[in-house]
């Protein structure tokens, strides 16, 4: 701790409060391009639902495409927040400070996202929402619970809840302090939601159990999301698809690309807001060591699900995995997953100077993210191109520029909404800072260095 | 209580797409236009499939129509997050159009391809719309649909036995594509019941080692039985002399 720069309580709320009262000419950059691709998103998903799903690049064994590949990603990103904010704060991991906001704001954000894509992807949107709530109780319709797309809704519907109400609690301190040193309609909204926060200790006890309970809490959750959305292609049995080793796979490879992510949010938000004294190279430091262990056990997997499909000698399954692993094109799929998922990125991580360097933090982060879309490509779209031994309905799968427009449009949408939400609450959470520069401070006693404060949880 | 069941005698097959034809005309089958087939996008409840066997010089094209196995543990049921594809008590694996959302996960997890997804708005030329089948409901954008053994017609003559107070006689149904085959290649009916066609047909091939059904070995136990073609030229040349 010894690069932290001392900051006064004041200087801290001036400065972390800053975006919300000033907008540098690059947030403007940022509304105006992420607004035109959210633009586009809005009039290709607008275009989809007036002709169709016959504009995408969908046909007969080509069932799910792209929309489902980016469903299966941005379920992966949302991975960041618990990981950051709820095991980070369980094991106490002072590090973690300035990132939790973000984390967890682009958890919900990319949950949000991630829901959507299933809900468009159906031919009958309009009916879909009948799947996510039990519907036509007089007349005994039921969803079918046996099958994973009702489990889906569920799965994500108590992420969102639980990873919301922690984001909210997290949030209450921040919202009084705003509360008192804003005019207007902000005044309005922040009274509203610091919900009479005065910061007496009765207050702040509760709302530290609170947290530690709702990050306990969500825990299990946040191993069964991805589980969850893993049976939706482990469950059935398409070769290569029906493998049990999905769920655990699926769910360290969202850690890998959800914590990339985070990573990539935190180069931004220093470029963006000049946040350079909260979220120091110490904290790019800690992170790339984290990723060091994360990527290495997404690789692990990654080789035991290859691994698991030879093993069984099955033909039908060898022969996609020959398919994938070494025909045109997925043969160049397949090495730009090992390269830009774990063979470029981590062997940089190792070094502490490439750590600590911002600009080589983010763009390997971004390259991780490509890697791990292909991934998610590669592992759900081969077994459906050459589902069993019906050679003459094999087909290749060409997305659409409307599906491609939907892609690109899901990162404007995340992208825009992370932005608003910074225009309108703190993007890095002031009081954690404040308790983070108590829970530095150290007193000489003798010829020993202690802590200032001892901590009660 | 009928379990209803389809024999396809290969050696009878000659490949004239009659069937495709019939299931078209009876079950509102829109039109599949050029520019559809080439989006594989093409709807055929029942399909013919055509390959070659053997090579250049003795090459020999095969067909095979493929219509819904009716598979009795189908793999495309439990998926269907609406139930909107279900099993029957007769054993026919239906399709309701009305609570289809279309998530397309049953066509995902069907590997013999014969459920057809409504990319688009169906549609029929002026003078074919006074054609359409008023006992078949006509499928809108969005939905899946698929072979059902002509249900309706079942259900009719169920009906119909039902006000005359009796049960439904041997072979009393038969669905379009059966009925349309110029080589009686296709027979339907109850396979429970050994007077019917189909089990007579069955049993006869059986001790000929006739039977089989299209990827048998992932368990879903098909209702629809294929015999095999008897080639003689194929039988009288010697292994490996191709």
């Amino acid at each position: 701790m010894q690069e932290r720069h001392r900051l006064g309580e004041e200087e801290i709320t001036r400065e972390l409060l800053r975006p919300l009262v000033t907008t540098t000419p690059m947030m403007w950059v940022g509304f105006i391009g992420l607004g035109a691709v959210l633009a586009i998103f809005v009039f290709a998903v607008s275009w989809m639902f007036y002709w169709g799903l016959g504009v995408t690049g969908l046909q007969r064994p080509n069932m799910w495409g792209f929309m489902i590949v980016n469903f299966v990603f941005w379920i992966g990103i949302s991975h960041a927040g618990v990981m950051i904010s709820a095991i980070l704060r369980l094991t106490q991991a002072e590090w973690r400070r300035p990132v939790t906001r973000a984390a967890e704001v682009m958890t919900i954000f990319s949950l949000m996202t991630a829901m959507l894509h299933p809900v468009i992807h159906t031919g009958r949107p309009w009916r879909t929402l009948y799947w996510v709530f039990p519907y036509d109780f007089w007349r005994n319709l039921w969803p079918d619970v046996r099958g994973p797309l009702v489990w889906d809704p569920s799965a994500i519907l108590t992420y969102l809840t639980g990873s919301t109400l922690f984001l909210y609690t997290t949030m209450i301190p921040d919202m009084a302090l705003a509360r008192d040193r804003t005019i207007g309609w902000r005044k309005v909204l922040y009274t509203i939601l610091a919900l009479g926060w005065r910061g007496n200790e009765r207050q702040w006890k509760m709302q530290t159990i609170a947290g530690f309970l709702l990050s306990g809490l969500i825990l299990p959750v946040f191993v069964s999301v991805h589980s969850i959305v893993s049976w939706d292609f482990a469950v059935s049995l398409v070769p290569t698809w029906h493998a049990t080793v999905f769920a655990p796979y699926f769910v360290i490879g969202a850690i890998h690309s959800g914590v990339s992510a985070v990573v990539t949010l935190m180069a931004l938000m220093r470029w963006l807001f000049r946040f350079d004294h909260y979220i120091r190279l110490e904290h790019f430091d800690a992170i790339g060591r984290l990723l060091i262990a994360v990527g290495t056990g997404w690789l692990w997997f990654f080789l035991l699900d290859i691994f698991f499909a030879i093993y069984p000698q099955e033909a039908r399954e060898l022969e996609i995995m020959d398919f994938r692993l070494f025909q045109w094109p997925f043969n160049v799929l397949t090495a730009l997953i090992f390269i830009f998922g774990y063979f470029i990125p981590v062997p940089i991580w190792i070094f502490q100077r490439f750590r600590r360097n911002v600009k080589i933090m983010f763009w390997t982060s971004i390259l991780v993210n490509v890697g791990m879309w292909a991934e998610r490509y590669w592992l759900i779209k081969p077994g459906l191109m050459r589902k069993y031994e019906w050679t003459f309905d094999w087909n290749w799968y060409r997305p659409s520029i409307v599906e491609i427009s939907i892609v690109l449009g899901s990162f404007a949408l995340v992208g825009f909404l992370l932005l608003v939400f910074s225009k309108i609450f703190p993007p890095i959470s002031v009081w954690e800072e404040k308790e983070g520069q108590h829970f530095a401070q150290q007193l000489q006693v003798g010829k020993r260095v202690v802590n200032a404060i001892v901590r009660e949880f | 209580m009928p379990r209803w069941g389809m024999v396809i005698d290969l050696d009878r097959c000659i490949g004239c797409g009659a069937c495709v034809v019939a299931c078209q005309a009876e079950n509102n089958v829109p039109i599949n236009t050029e520019d559809v087939y080439h989006q594989r996008r093409a709807i055929a409840w029942i399909r013919l499939e055509r390959y070659w066997e053997g090579q250049f010089p003795t090459v020999k094209a095969r067909y095979i129509p493929v219509p819904c196995m009716q598979c009795t543990y189908a793999p495309c049921e439990p998926v269907c997050p609406v139930y909107a594809t279900y099993h029957t008590t007769e054993g026919i694996n239906m399709q309701v159009y009305n609570r289809c959302i279309g998530t397309r996960y049953c066509a995902v997890n069907c590997h013999w391809h014969v459920r057809f997804f409504n990319f688009w708005e169906p549609k029929w030329p002026d003078s074919l719309k006074n054609q359409l089948n008023p006992d078949v409901t006509v499928r809108s954008r969005g939905v899946m649909e698929k072979c059902n053994f002509c249900v309706h017609r079942i259900v009719k003559a169920e009906q119909k036995a039902k006000v005359e107070g009796r049960t439904l006689r041997t072979d009393e149904v038969t669905t379009a594509c059966a009925q349309a085959c110029p080589t009686n290649a296709i027979t339907f009916g109850d396979l429970d019941d050994p007077n019917s066609m189909v089990s007579k047909l069955l049993s006869q091939a059986e001790k000929d080692h006739r039977v089989y059904r299209l990827l048998e070995d992932l368990g879903t136990d098909p209702k629809v039985y294929y015999l095999k073609k008897i080639d003689l030229e194929a039988s009288a040349t010697p292994k490996g002399a191709h």
